[in-house]
């Protein structure tokens, strides 16, 4: 044990912890959850305002709150003491004095802490017969509105902006009770990484324009999954209705970006479910892709593969992990090296208050991967002619058209169909991240996975279950219906993921060269 | 007005002794008053020296909470290698109070001395006088004497010829309360809201811009030249053991003299009002008294006879606060008057703790409806319930603030609640 810790009980339950470590910190270790609404763990500013984490600590008179109550050794702490209880029943009575309790048509039901809270202390009516305060509501930003009735002046979004973005952009205007969140005079919200504060607000004051009114939050499916929008990774959870995904929440990973995300990637999945997808597997007869069933398509395929040897390939770094190994299996077989990939390029933002979190400029999830298994990055389509081409998730937008000219076959395993796309021999239609397990390696090298959110449309099925079967067609392996049994395949395959587990990475992710390190000792 | 004001009892001019005197406010003037001559001494004087002193006359702080001044001072630490920083709080807003005003406007000199010699003593080398907003007239009359004794060699580099450097910049506040609590006034000097923070970090450990900082109040600073010129036996000879010295009482309200006036401590209450200020006009019975300023407990008619000292006023039930008695005559509407001081507290809280932004402004409600007799009688229990929520559960105490009249209120003068009450509450609340 180490001598710099401190020992105290809350709520019967011993814990030791950091000298100085707040008693909220300390009491979540002991497993016993304090009510809150000011203070965020991901903020560094604690004014300990709300009043709603009073805790009774036993030889101080007042109540006190346990936000920036420094642990101390042998403090005993009553978080559900009558006196505290009594204290957090009244926070939430006068809370709800002016609060509209809209909460039929309130964004925040269901996810709301002042909902919860007012269940959970049973605080459900009201001695107030006075007229409530009507604040209306406002545009804080282009894409989020500000409900002042709902607003509880917690001041999280205030301090997310200026503690955490670094942008004093967002100030209490007002004071008392007419106190409201409005935009500095003269400033605008305009930073890359504001959505956060819809996500720090306990109630439904700030809520993002494009979700308002769209579903219910307990009538969402959630998945906990990574961002596809650049090589960070964020982990995210992807909020689903109706197969449709209908928003980014971030996940809270330490190590990547701690309770954050950017706006660009919020709106870049959510603009994913547009567009019209591949369904069927389709074959060539003559001059039309006819559709078929899976069998046919790949017997087909491996038909054809049999015979060639030599050719281009190009992949996607927007393709899992899993995918691309069988990928590298299949272009082994067939005979043909090397292998590239495009990376959109776009505008980078840093959040200054978690530096690490960046959006980068490499706008695919998966770059680090995809080289990993030797694909190389490269602008030029020119590559070996003659020989077949396969073409894994690179929806060929772009591409020129002599890449397909003078193939001797033509794979195509992709989402959607360019006109490129459908001069294609073999069509095989595959499901995208949102809608498969999988992992992507970020761009430091942490391999990370993502849990199937959305179903696959029609019989799209996931890059690595089709390439499994179609090996297994050529004689190499067995087909695999289940991704963590592709990436046991590509982890004993390739040394850039040897030694890793896929219970391990579990939804925290492991950073790949730590666990080289470990496994190579 | 004449200054100080006719009245029948021999009061003391310590501090006031200038009041009224127009040329007290010059440089020249005031140096044949005696004035920074207790600077000079200090300048000969190692810092700790002017605590002990200023610990041993048993000068409280004037602001309201009668802190020991020099205990004050002693928290402050020792070369630490960082900067200090006095602030002088003349952001005088409890209503009730305009003592300060009278120091700004007579003898900015004095307070000027007070507060050089304290930033000596804290090892300060710059001081804040934060002054109220609706102070302008006399802040100019403050910032025409700093400039004067800025250009006297007095205050900036090398005070009085000495070694000891010290600057003095007077901030002019926006208009708000709570800019007089201590650390609401530090937040507002830095740029931000006036918003109270929660101590720790107590102002000795990390006050204004994260550096250890002593806050005074303008009377307190005032009365420390005379202390150190004269010792502290000689300030003890005033006032109590525990309340020594004496102290401004503004006296408002219904009374024949208001005004303010210089008193030892330790009178009886009843002696200031009736003697002092002549007891309410047109020979009407006193009902009631705020002695401290709105945010201390009231007291009846009949309880006038409790002593005027900080433990005399805690007795009682109420507190010295800023010695600022509120008179009311027999004639009051006493929840007229509550309501008007629920409604000055629900206009000034900052808005950060939920019970104080949201409570005043319920109190005050409530208070408006069985004004206008459309209260119910659970709004008297509901009242007392507000009381018990917000007391003690807050950043600073703007909620106690409006607590202790509202409840001495609720406990002295009940019937007079009652009796706006519509009969049909009165009968179902029965």
């Amino acid at each position: 044990m180490s001598p710099d810790m401190v020992t105290l009980t809350v709520d019967g339950v011993e814990v030791r912890v950091a000298p100085g470590t707040p008693v909220i910190e300390a009491a979540a270790r002991a497993g016993v959850s304090v009510p809150h609404y000011c203070y965020h763990p991901g903020i560094p500013s604690r004014p300990a305002q709300c009043r709603m984490c009073l805790v009774e600590v036993e030889g101080q008179p007042k109540l006190q709150p346990s936000c920036v109550l420094a642990s101390g050794d042998g403090m005993v702490i009553h978080t559900t003491s009558e006196a505290a209880e009594e204290a957090r029943k009244s926070v939430i009575e006068f809370l709800l004095l002016n609060h509209p309790l809209d909460c039929p048509i309130c964004d925040a039901a269901g996810q709301c802490n002042l909902q919860d809270y007012a269940f959970e202390t049973r605080q459900l009516s009201s001695r107030f017969h006075d007229e409530k305060l009507v604040l209306g509501r406002d545009r804080v930003a282009d894409d989020i509105l500000y409900f002042g009735d709902r607003c509880i002046i917690c001041t999280r979004c205030v301090r997310f902006m200026s503690d955490v973005a670094g942008d004093e952009a967002l100030i209490v205007a007002q004071r008392g009770h007419k106190a409201y969140i409005d935009t500095f005079p003269g400033k605008d919200l305009d930073h890359p990484f504001q959505g956060n504060i819809v996500d720090v607000c306990p109630v439904g004051a700030l809520v993002h324009e494009d979700f308002l009114f769209k579903a219910r939050a307990w009538d969402l499916d959630r998945a906990p999954s990574v961002c596809s929008g650049c090589s960070t990774g964020c982990n995210v959870t992807l909020d689903v209705k109706e197969n449709q995904i209908v928003r980014l929440k971030p996940r809270f990973n330490p190590d990547v970006n701690s309770y954050w995300m950017c706006d660009y990637g919020r709106k870049h999945l959510v603009m994913s479910n547009r567009g019209v997808r591949a369904e069927v597997p389709l074959v060539r007869e003559g001059d039309r892709l006819v559709p078929t069933t899976w069998e046919g398509a790949l017997d087909r395929a491996a038909a054809s593969l049999e015979t060639t040897s030599g050719g281009a390939a190009v992949v996607s770094p927007h393709a899992c992990n899993e995918s691309l190994f069988y990928f590298r299996r299949l272009l082994e077989r067939v005979g043909t090296e090397g292998g590239s990939f495009r990376v959109d390029q776009g505008d980078t933002a840093t959040l200054e208050g978690f530096p690490k979190l960046q959006l980068r400029a490499d706008r695919a999830p998966n770059v680090s991967g995809a080289e990993s298994l030797g694909f190389s990055r490269g602008d030029d389509w020119s590559a070996a002619s003659g020989g077949a081409l396969l073409v894994l998730e690179d929806a060929l937008a772009d591409a020129p058209e002599d890449l397909v000219e003078g193939r001797s076959f033509f794979l195509f395993l992709g989402s959607r169909l360019s006109p490129l796309a459908r001069r294609a021999d073999v069509v095989l239609p595959v499901a995208t991240f949102a809608e498969m397990d999988g992992t992507f390696t970020n761009f430091e090298g942490r391999v990370q996975r993502f849990q199937q959110a959305l179903t696959p449309p029609g019989m799209a099925r996931p890059g690595w279950m089709a390439l499994s079967a179609l090996l297994a067609r050529l004689g190499d392996g067995e087909a695999t219906t289940a991704a963590s049994d592709a990436f046991a395949a590509l982890a004993a395959a390739t040394p850039a993921f040897e030694g890793l587990e896929w219970d391990a990475i579990g939804f925290r992710g492991v950073a790949r060269d730590a666990a080289a390190v470990g496994e190579g000792a | 007005m004449g200054y100080p004001h006719d009245h029948d009892l021999e009061v003391r001019t310590l501090l006031s002794e200038h009041m009224g005197d127009p040329k007290a406010r010059e440089l020249e003037t005031w140096r044949t008053y005696g004035g920074y001559e207790a600077l000079k001494q200090a300048l000969g004087m190692e810092p700790d020296d002017i605590t002990e002193v200023v610990k041993e006359s048993g000068l409280r702080g004037r602001g309201g909470a009668g802190f020991p001044t020099g205990m004050k001072w002693s928290f402050m630490p020792k070369e630490d290698g960082q900067p200090h920083y006095l602030c002088c709080n003349a952001d005088e807003s409890e209503p009730g109070a305009f003592k300060d005003r009278e120091i700004l406007r007579w003898t900015p000199h004095l307070l000027i001395e007070g507060c050089l010699i304290a930033a000596r003593a804290i090892r300060a080398e710059h001081t804040y006088i934060y002054v109220r907003g609706e102070y302008f007239p006399y802040t100019r009359i403050l910032n025409a004497a700093v400039v004067e004794a800025y250009e006297a060699g007095i205050i900036g580099d090398k005070v009085m010829g000495s070694k000891w450097s010290c600057d003095v910049t007077v901030h002019i506040g926006a208009g708000a309360y709570i800019a007089g609590e201590e650390t609401g006034l530090m937040s507002s000097l830095m740029g931000g809201r006036a918003e109270p923070w929660i101590k720790p970090p107590f102002p000795a450990q990390a006050g204004v811009f994260g550096k250890p900082t002593t806050v005074n109040n303008v009377e307190t600073l005032a009365a420390v030249p005379m202390i150190l010129s004269n010792g502290a036996e000689w300030y003890r000879q005033w006032g109590t053991e525990k309340s020594a010295g004496t102290k401004l009482w503004c006296c408002s309200g219904h009374l024949v003299r208001p005004g303010n006036y210089e008193l030892e401590l330790g009178l009886p209450l009843a002696e200031i009002i009736h003697d002092v200020c002549g007891g309410a006009p047109d020979g009407k019975k006193v009902k009631a008294v705020i002695p401290g300023g709105s945010s201390t407990a009231l007291l009846t008619g009949d309880e006038l006879d409790c002593v005027t000292t900080y433990e005399g006023l805690a007795e009682a039930g109420s507190s010295l606060g800023t010695a600022s008695p509120i008179v009311m005559d027999e004639d009051t509407n006493i929840v007229a008057a509550i309501r008007r001081i629920a409604e000055f507290y629900a206009h000034e809280s900052c808005g950060q703790c939920v019970q104080c932004r949201e409570g005043t402004s319920w109190i005050a409600k409530i208070l408006r409806r069985i004004e206008h007799g459309d209260g119910h009688m659970d709004d008297i229990d509901t009242l007392y319930h507000l009381c018990e929520q917000m007391t003690g559960r807050t950043i600073c105490v703007l909620a106690d603030s409006v607590v202790f009249p509202l409840r001495s209120s609720l406990d002295k003068f009940r019937a007079e609640y009652e009796a706006l009450m519509p009969r049909s509450s009165v009968v179902a609340g029965a």
